[in-house]
C-alpha cells in the first residue's frame, strides 16, 4: 500500500468525472444530465432521498451500468466501464451496498474472488493469507480468523471485508454506496475514521449515502442528487437543514460552493443525527 | 488425494478419544466435510457384511468398484453443475448417446476405437456447450432445457442405434478388453499408491513450511504425518485386498484419477474459486470481476462430456450399446450420488470426492440387495431412503443457516 505516499500522479485535474451521463430504466430517468467530478485526497460525498439515483451513479461509476448518454473521464480521456471488472482493471474500486460478498466463501477467498495471485497454475493461498491479515489490520479489523465462512460474520466484519476487497490493489477511487447503512453507531464512526485514512493515503473516495448527517464529518464536498438531477453542489461543512432542505427540495441551497460554511449548525447536526 | 477433512475426521474416530473432542467441535462448527457420509458407508458395508458375508469378498468388492465408475463418472460431472448452480438432468440420455454412437461408429462405420471415443467425447463437449449458451445467453432455467434435452437426446438415441435397437461390440475391441479386463497390476498399483502419498505429504510439507515462514498458523508436522498415515493406510489397504482378487480395474484408476483432478481443480485454482463462487452467489461473483458466463459453460461442458465418457466406459463394460444403455435411472442415480456424497443441490457446496462416495454408497446398496436376492423395487426403495436420510443428516447437521 506504500505507493499512495507517492504524489498523486495527476496533480489538479480530477481522477474521475462524469460530463452529462443520462442513465434510464425502461421509462424511468434515473439520472438526467449529471455532471461530476472527484480529485486525489478527496472525500466526495453524494446525497439524495430514495429514488433520487445515488446507487444508479455508484453503478456507472463502478462499471455495473453503463451510461446511455456522455461519458466517464478518468484523467481526462473517456473510458468505457464495461463490467465491474473493467472497472476495477482502471483502478475504481467499489463496495457495494449489499457488500456484494459469497456467503460460502471464506474472508481470504471472498477478499481475492478473481483477483487470485498463483503460483504456477495454482492459487497462492499463503500469499492471500498474509496479504490478507494485512489489510485486515489496516483496517484495525477484529475478524477471529481470515478461514471463516464470512457467512458466520457479523454485519460489522462483513462490511470489513468487503472494504478490504475494494482496497485490495490500492485503487485509485473508491466508490461506497451506503458503507454504514447497516452499522452501529460505534461501527459507523470505525467506517468514517477509515475513509479519512483513505483519503489521508491520497485515494479519491466517492461516499453515496441518504443519512446527510454523517457526511459532514468527512466530506469535502458534497452532491445533492433529487430526481435524477444534481441539484447543487455544496462544501463539506453545510449544515445538517441546508443539506436535508436541498435533498427535499425545500430550499434550494446557494449553487456557489459557500466560503465560510456556517459553523452554526454542526453541533446541533451532530447531536441530531448520532443520538 | 488429499481430502483434509475427511482423513481428519476419519483419524478422529478411528484412533484414539483424545480426537473426539476435536470431532465434538467439528460437529458443532458444522465443519464436518463428508465424515457422515463416510461413517454412512461404512455402516452399509458392516451391515450387508453381516447379513451375506460373501459382500464383504475381494472379488464381489472388485466387481462394486467395476460396477460404481460409469455412474460415478457421469456423477462427478453432475457435481460441477450443482456446484455451479445448475442441474442436468439429461447425463443419461447424453452417455446413451454416447454410446450408441460409439457401437455404429466402431461395428457399422468401422471407424477405429480411438477416433470413435473422441468423437464422441467431442460430441459431449458440444452438448454442454449448447447447454452453457442456453442457460448464460438466454437466461433459461437448466431444469428446463436439460429435461428437453433428455427427451432429444434419447430420441437421437434411438435413431442412431436404429431398427435393431441393440449392437454388440466385440470382445477383442480393445475398448472392451481395457474395461472388462484391465486391471493395474501389483506393481503399478502399489507404485501408484507411494507417489499418491509422497505428493500428499510433500505438499503438505512444503504448505507447512511456506506457513511458518509467513508466520501463518498451520496444522503442524504431527497432524500432518497422522493425515498421511491415514492416507496411506486407505489406500494400501484398498490395494491389498482387492489385490487379493482381480485388483484395481483399469477404469477404476481412471475415475480415481479424474476424481483426484477435478477435486485439485476445484480447491486449488482460480477456476475452481469461482465455480464455487458462481454457484454461491452468482451476482455477488460478478460484481467481483468473475467471468460468470463462462464458468458456467465450462461446467455444463465438462458434466456433458464426463457423462459421454460414463457412456464408453458402460458400454465397454456391457460391450453393447442398446435402448436402455443410459437411459431408465442412470441420470436419477447420477444425481442421487453427487448429493448423497454431500454435494448441495443449491450451489456452492460439495466437493469431487462425494461423487466417488456418492456412487460407492448407491452400488454397495444395490449390489448387496442384489446378492440377497431382493428385487429391483427393493433396491429403488432402500436408495430412494437414503438419499432422503442423507438430505435429512446434511440438513440437520447444517442446522439452520440453510435458511
Amino acid at each position: 500500500m506504500s505507493e499512495h505516499d507517492d504524489a498523486p500522479s495527476v496533480p489538479d485535474g480530477p481522477v474521475l468525472s462524469l460530463r452529462g451521463v443520462s442513465k434510464s430504466f425502461g421509462g424511468v430517468r434515473a439520472l438526467v444530465d449529471v455532471d461530476l467530478e472527484v480529485h486525489e485526497r478527496e472525500v466526495l460525498a453524494v446525497v439524495g432521498d430514495n429514488g433520487a439515483g445515488k446507487s444508479t451513479l455508484a453503478g456507472l461509476l463502478s462499471g455495473v451500468y453503463r451510461p446511455d448518454e456522455g461519458q466517464v473521464l478518468l484523467d481526462g480521456a473517456p473510458v468505457v466501464l464495461g463490467s465491474p471488472a473493467a472497472a476495477r482493471a482502471h483502478g475504481i474500486a467499489a463496495v457495494f451496498q449489499d457488500l456484494a460478498l459469497v456467503d460460502d466463501l471464506d474472508v481470504v477467498e471472498n477478499i481475492f474472488l478473481a483477483r487470485e495471485p498463483q503460483r504456477g497454475p495454482f492459487l497462492d493461498e499463503i500469499t492471500m493469507e498474509r496479504e490478507a491479515w494485512g489489510l485486515l489490520d489496516q483496517l484495525a479489523a477484529s475478524v477471529p480468523s481470515v478461514r471463516q465462512a464470512v457467512r458466520t460474520l457479523s454485519g460489522g466484519q462483513r462490511q470489513v471485508v468487503a472494504v478490504a476487497r475494494a482496497l485490495l490493489g490500492s485503487p485509485r477511487v473508491l466508490v461506497l454506496d451506503e458503507p454504514t447503512s447497516s452499522l452501529a453507531i460505534r461501527q459507523t464512526a470505525e467506517v468514517l475514521n477509515l475513509i479519512e485514512k483513505l483519503r489521508e493515503r491520497g485515494h479519491a473516495v466517492v461516499l453515496v449515502s441518504h443519512q446527510a448527517g454523517e457526511l459532514q464529518a468527512v466530506a469535502d464536498r458534497i452532491v445533492v442528487l433529487r430526481l435524477g438531477r444534481v441539484h447543487g453542489i455544496v462544501d463539506g461543512d453545510t449544515s445538517y437543514e441546508d443539506l436535508l432542505a436541498a435533498m427535499t427540495g425545500a430550499v434550494r441551497p446557494g449553487r456557489a460552493p459557500r466560503g465560510g460554511g456556517p459553523g452554526t449548525g454542526s453541533p446541533r447536526t451532530e447531536g441530531g443525527v448520532l443520538r | 488425494m488429499s481430502v483434509p477433512g475427511r482423513t481428519s475426521g476419519l483419524s478422529g474416530v478411528s484412533t484414539s478419544a483424545s480426537f473426539s473432542g476435536a470431532v465434538v467441535a467439528r460437529v458443532r462448527g458444522a465443519h464436518l466435510g463428508m465424515l457422515p457420509i463416510v461413517v454412512a458407508l461404512v455402516l452399509i458395508w458392516a451391515v450387508l457384511g453381516a447379513i451375506n458375508p460373501a459382500f464383504l469378498s475381494a472379488e464381489n468388492l472388485v466387481n462394486l468398484t467395476l460396477q460404481s465408475v460409469p455412474t460415478g463418472i457421469i456423477a462427478l460431472g453432475v457435481v460441477l453443475v450443482l456446484l455451479v448452480g445448475q442441474i442436468d438432468l439429461s447425463v443419461g440420455s447424453v452417455s446413451g448417446l454416447a454410446a450408441a454412437v460409439l457401437a455404429v461408429g466402431t461395428v457399422t462405420l468401422g471407424w477405429p476405437v480411438g477416433l470413435a471415443v473422441v468423437a464422441v467425447l467431442v460430441i459431449g463437449a458440444l452438448v454442454g456447450f449448447a447447454y452453457g449458451v442456453l442457460s448464460t445467453r438466454l437466461g433459461l432455467p437448466s431444469f428446463v432445457f436439460t429435461l428437453a434435452g433428455l427427451l432429444v437426446l434419447a430420441g437421437v438415441q434411438l435413431r442412431v442405434l436404429g431398427p435393431d435397437g441393440s449392437i454388440n461390440l466385440p470382445f477383442e475391441s480393445w475398448l472392451v478388453r481395457t474395461v472388462q479386463q484391465g486391471f493395474l497390476s501389483p506393481a503399478a498399483a502399489w507404485a501408484v499408491v507411494v507417489v499418491a502419498v509422497v505428493v500428499y505429504a510433500g505438499t503438505r510439507v512444503v504448505d507447512h513450511v511456506r506457513r511458518v515462514r509467513s508466520e501463518l498458523p498451520s496444522p503442524g508436522l504431527a497432524r500432518i504425518a497422522v493425515h498421511t498415515a491415514v492416507l496411506a493406510a486407505v489406500l494400501s489397504v484398498t490395494v491389498a485386498y482387492l489385490g487379493t482378487a482381480r485388483g484395481v480395474g483399469y477404469t477404476v484408476a481412471l475415475f480415481v484419477v479424474l476424481v483426484v483432478v477435478v477435486d485439485v481443480l476445484l480447491r486449488r485454482t482460480r477456476w475452481g474459486r469461482s465455480v464455487r463462487a458462481v454457484g454461491g452467489n452468482r451476482r455477488s461473483a460478478l460484481l467481483a470481476g468473475v467471468p460468470v458466463r463462462s464458468v458456467v459453460v465450462s461446467c455444463f461442458v465438462a458434466c456433458s462430456t464426463f457423462a459421454a465418457l460414463g457412456g464408453v466406459l458402460a458400454a465397454g463394460r456391457l460391450a453393447a450399446a442398446n435402448q436402455g444403455t443410459g437411459g431408465a435411472d442412470t441420470y436419477l442415480l447420477a444425481i442421487a450420488a453427487a448429493v448423497i456424497g454431500g454435494t448441495s443441490l443449491f450451489g456452492g457446496r460439495g466437493s469431487a470426492w462425494s461423487a466417488l462416495v456418492g456412487v460407492l454408497v448407491i452400488q454397495s446398496i444395490a449390489n448387496g440387495l442384489t446378492m440377497l436376492n431382493l428385487d429391483l423395487a427393493t433396491r429403488y426403495i432402500v436408495t430412494g431412503g437414503v438419499l432422503l436420510l442423507a438430505i435429512v443428516v446434511d440438513m440437520m447437521i447444517r442446522g439452520r443457516r440453510e435458511v
